[in-house]
């Protein structure tokens, strides 16, 4: 057994295809996240080939997500769509006693960068260093944006605050 | 381990549809690479009664047939190392393929007509690997009879290691290669396999 061995895409799609998914949707809301997903695997593949072998291939596939999205939200501003007023959530789905509607409302309403940083850290599990390479800026402004995402999640969608994850 | 002052769980952004919604978006990533033409290697898995084989195709036929006992993770890695790792389960490349193993161990069918991508093998063993469809159905030879057959009479355990490695079994059909004295002699899906293709082509 090597060291380091590209593993077929097939694996890179199966383990991070689920955390890539709640990214997009972190980013863009549940309407668009589906495309992003699909442009962003479709980006990979293309790279894969291309990518060192002991890459971190999640923060890889972030970091190709997060230009998707960008492209996504450029071409909304561009042109102000008459039906992006239709609501982003599903019905039937998502938290039990939670109203989703109200917990994309608090996601959207995020600056952009703390929609971002919340989505890397708190939905991919990235560390600091990786979200400033992926969005800019130094480590202690990733983690602050982090923090006022969350803290702005928690004050207009108090259910969010229910739960810990790992630190 | 105390719960500090805390984040949002990642479980909030996720749905229980979501099994589903990746089912369909990864079939979708199949067609679309597909299309796109970075599917170098599609793959699929289908039973038969040799266990379940993996099924390996690039854009210019077949390269693979894995029996389980090969370990398809495995066969999988090598496929990623040695022609590329641009790999996805993606069934529909490989429906002509199931289609005539099916009617194989069915008996209905005898001759295999794939396209097929002998790459992984080089030089003598690719020699060997493309004669061996010239053994029909029902047939067998001995080792040495195929030495002579590729024009290398003395290379018989030459031959023998061309067919240790098909790396297309049943489709190139190295089970109908035994030893001189009579007895079944090594397979790569295993003795049981190789028996059960025979008693197949026997019936």
């Amino acid at each position: 057994m090597s060291v380091s061995v590209k593993q077929p895409f097939e694996k890179v799609v199966e383990q991070h295809g689920g955390t890539v998914l709640r990214v997009c949707r972190v980013l863009l809301g549940v309407h668009d996240a589906q495309d992003a997903w699909s442009e962003t695997f479709l980006a990979a593949m293309r790279a894969y080939p291309g990518l060192p072998d002991d890459a971190n291939a999640e923060a890889w596939l972030v970091t190709i997500a997060h230009r998707k999205a960008i492209d996504v939200l450029r071409a909304r501003s561009r042109q102000p769509a008459p039906v992006e007023a239709v609501p982003d959530a599903p019905t039937g789905l998502g938290v039990p006693g939670a109203s989703d509607g109200d917990l994309w409302q608090a996601v959207r309403a995020l600056p952009d960068r703390q929609r971002q940083a919340v989505a890397y850290h708190y939905v991919a599990g990235l560390p600091y260093a990786e979200i400033a390479r992926i969005i800019g800026g130094t480590t202690d402004a990733a983690r602050r944006a982090a923090a006022d995402g969350i803290k702005n999640l928690r004050k207009n969608y108090p259910g969010a605050a229910l739960k810990g994850a790992p630190a | 381990m105390t719960v500090s002052p805390n984040p949002v769980s990642p479980d909030y952004f996720a749905y229980p549809s979501d099994a589903d919604t990746l089912a369909r978006l990864r079939a979708k990533l199949g067609l679309t690479a597909e299309a796109e033409g970075l599917l170098d290697i599609a793959y699929t898995t289908v039973d038969s009664p040799v266990g379940a084989l993996l099924l390996a195709a690039t854009p210019k036929g077949l390269i693979r047939v894995a029996y389980d006992i090969e370990d398809h993770d495995r066969v999988l890695d090598a496929l990623s190392q040695r022609v590329s790792p641009r790999v996805l389960r993606a069934p529909r490349r490989l429906d002509a393929a199931a289609r005539e193993l099916g009617e194989y161990f069915g008996g209905q069918r005898q001759v295999f007509d794939l396209p097929l991508d002998l790459s992984l093998s080089r030089g003598f063993r690719q020699l060997v690997q493309r004669h061996l469809p010239q053994i029909g159905y029902g047939q067998t030879r001995t080792y040495g009879q195929v030495a002579e057959l590729v024009g290398n009479p003395k290379a018989v355990r030459a031959v023998g290691t061309a067919c240790a490695t098909n790396p297309l079994p049943v489709v190139v059909p190295c089970h109908r290669v035994l030893r001189a004295d009579g007895t079944m002699g090594g397979y790569v899906g295993g003795s049981s396999a190789k028996a059960t293709l025979l008693r197949l082509e026997a019936a």
